[in-house]
């Protein structure tokens, strides 16, 4: 997961450090205003735990032990801001110190997994455990599939990144500068690890921290707030519903307006081919020489077909047949999208609250 | 016990323990009169770091090459034993890289330059240069980095990256978290240490997964009282929240000498590597 120098080019170094540089700064802010003077200690201490967490070793179902991140954890017990500033420290004498990743990669590493990590086991364990009592078991649900979504979130990010190296960084000869496998290799190479084993030690290390705090110090888990440091802020949140979410809303935007690098990807996804693709001589090539010049049918699949009429996107190809321009499909295309699932997502959200009414009505 | 628990144990025991060596390690090589040693630590991060990045943007295997042999030479002037280094982190790479790298030599896609026997699997030319592109870069860029952690104690290390114009406070707190990873090492040893000295007889997966989160769990609890019982010892000595890092640096005539030279190869690599 630690990137090393060497992988990425300095332009994509350099364009993630400026990804991380806003969120390093909103955070710092935010804690800073919840810690005011018990910033430098906490943060310092924190810090620390994050790093030896990292060289717990876990042992797995199957005999196989594995290391983890401790992000889930970390977002769930301190909040996602102090989560993604301790990891960044840890990251960053993890980096000059013991060669865990590069110097110039230590901000990829950062944005991968401080900032993306905390932000989504953030975002999974406040919907999966809604409005549920601190001792519930979903709680500790919740926090283990923070760490697993959180962990494979990272390892997409990092596998882009890589993958993105060889289709714009080459030598005059055309071999990759930088990491040499593109996305069709980069993706599932680094997500079969991590669906399975690294996210699985994540998973156990997350729910079983809150399950232990759960049962011998829940004030550290009813404060991830104030043990934390987002607690009063997440309590407050909880109150106010959306009201904390700011933030979140600009950084969604922004992607959203950073989608149309979509455009920029040349070719098909492996496996994505229409049926269309089968007919064309020169796609044909491509499919063969990415699919280890195996050899295709020589007409269109006939169940490929079938089935590739039953349903029409409305959006085919992220790009609405109403839109002329294609940077403006893809936007609207991420606008649509996000909306659909933060409406599912509010629709899950409010009906585990009506659920779960009664439960925090309790003292 | 179980083999599996003595194992998991000791792992993490061995990690711990091999953590805190490297520090001593880097404290005991700091003492030695070599070239990096007499450096400003300042001077060693803005001598140094542009290397990196200049071994990343080069073009040219024969510059990397060129910065891999500047990184070996300063190694040496600098009294860092290069068996320490193989061991540390030529092998290191290059089991982690060069396994990375490898399938590179078949996939990407050619002149082929070398069929395997047996398999017949073809190495092909652009596949070659892009592995050794990758491995040359990874254990160039580790070796200068690594030539910073070993031959600078750990703290001035941190306290130098005011020269990057981190602001003080994050100096701070960087020092602060340095110093405390060591307690939380110490006693997350400690923990493991308490517990093997009690184990009898045998623990299932289950036992043993529980253990683990429940001592990440302890030290966690553990983390956040000793913030609480750190603040307050602050406060006791009259902390109101602002920071202060001393300056002890100074630096002389030999840190710009060696400042100027570095960054002649600096410039000269960035030349003819682009």
């Amino acid at each position: 997961m630690h990137i090393p120098d060497g992988y990425l080019s300095p332009s994509t170094c350099a364009v993630l450090y400026g990804a991380a540089v806003p969120f390093w700064y909103a955070a710092f802010a935010r804690v800073k205003r919840l810690l005011h003077t018990r910033l430098v200690p906490r943060l310092a201490v924190t810090a620390a735990f994050c790093f030896v967490i990292m060289m717990f070793n876990v042992p797995l179902p199957g005999g196989t032990t594995g290391h983890t991140v401790g992000v889930g954890a970390a977002a769930v017990v301190l909040g996602p801001w102090a989560s993604m500033l301790s990891l960044s420290i840890a990251l960053l004498i993890q980096a000059l110190f013991f060669g865990d990743g590069g110097i110039t990669t230590l901000g990829a590493n950062c944005f991968n997994m401080a900032i993306v990590g905390s932000l989504v086991a953030h975002l999974v364990y406040r919907v999966v455990a809604g409005r549920t009592a601190l001792p519930s078991s979903r709680q500790v649900m919740a926090a283990g599939l923070a760490g697993y979504a959180a962990i494979n979130a990272s390892a997409l990010f990092v596998a882009c990144e890589l993958g993105i190296q060889p289709l714009f960084f080459k030598d005059a000869g055309g071999s990759p500068l930088y990491a040499p496998y593109s996305l069709e290799v980069a993706i599932p190479a680094m997500m079969v690890g991590h669906l399975t084993f690294a996210g699985l030690a994540e998973l156990i290390v997350s729910s079983g921290v809150v399950a232990y705090l759960q049962r011998t110090d829940p004030s550290l888990l009813s404060h991830s707030s104030s043990g934390g440091t987002d607690g009063a802020r997440r309590q407050s949140a909880s109150r106010s519903g959306w009201g904390s979410t700011g933030p979140l809303w600009i950084r969604l935007a922004l992607l959203m307006l950073l989608t149309p690098l979509g455009i920029l990807a040349a070719g098909t996804a492996w496996g994505e081919w229409s049926a269309r693709d089968f007919s064309s001589p020169e796609l044909r090539q491509k499919i063969a020489s990415a699919s280890g010049n195996v050899a295709l049918p020589l007409r269109q699949p006939e169940g490929l077909v079938r089935l590739s009429s039953v349903w029409s996107a409305p959006f085919p190809q992220y790009a609405p047949t109403f839109v002329r321009r294609p940077l403006f499909g893809y936007v609207l295309s991420a606008v649509f999208g996000s909306g659909l699932i933060l409406g599912v997502f509010c629709l899950i959200g409010r009906f585990s609250a009506t659920g779960n009414g009664a439960t925090r009505a309790s003292p | 016990m179980s083999g599996e628990a003595r194992g998991i144990i000791e792992r993490s025991l061995s990690s711990f323990v091999v953590t805190l060596q490297r520090s001593f390690d880097a404290e005991e090589l700091a003492k030695k009169k070599g070239l990096l040693q007499r450096l400003d630590p300042r001077v060693k991060i803005i001598a140094i770091m542009p290397l990196i990045v200049i071994a990343a943007l080069a073009r040219q295997l024969q510059v990397i090459g060129a910065l891999f042999a500047i990184a070996v030479a300063t190694a040496l002037l600098s009294k860092v034993p290069l068996g320490m280094l193989a061991k540390r982190v030529w092998l290191a790479v290059l089991t982690f890289t060069g396994l990375i790298s490898l399938p590179a030599l078949f996939l990407t896609p050619g002149r082929a330059i070398y069929s395997l026997p047996f398999l017949g699997w073809t190495v092909t030319g652009p596949g070659l240069r892009a592995a050794a592109y990758l491995t040359m870069r990874a254990e160039t860029a580790a070796t200068f980095s690594i030539l910073v952690a070993l031959c600078t104690p750990w703290n001035n290390v941190l306290k130098a990256l005011r020269v990057l114009r981190l602001p003080t406070v994050v100096v701070v707190i960087l020092g602060m978290t340095y110093r405390y990873i060591f307690l939380l090492l110490r006693t997350a040893h400690d923990m493991f240490e308490s517990r093997k000295s009690r184990m009898v007889g045998q623990l299932e997966g289950r036992e043993l997964r529980r253990m683990a989160t429940a001592s990440a769990g302890v030290l966690m609890s553990k983390t956040l009282q000793l913030g609480g019982d750190v603040y307050l010892a602050m406060r006791s000595r009259g902390f109101g929240g602002e920071v202060y890092v001393l300056d002890e640096f100074q630096t002389g005539w030999f840190d710009w000498v060696v400042l100027a030279l570095f960054t002649g190869i600096g410039v000269l690599a960035f030349w003819f590597g682009r």
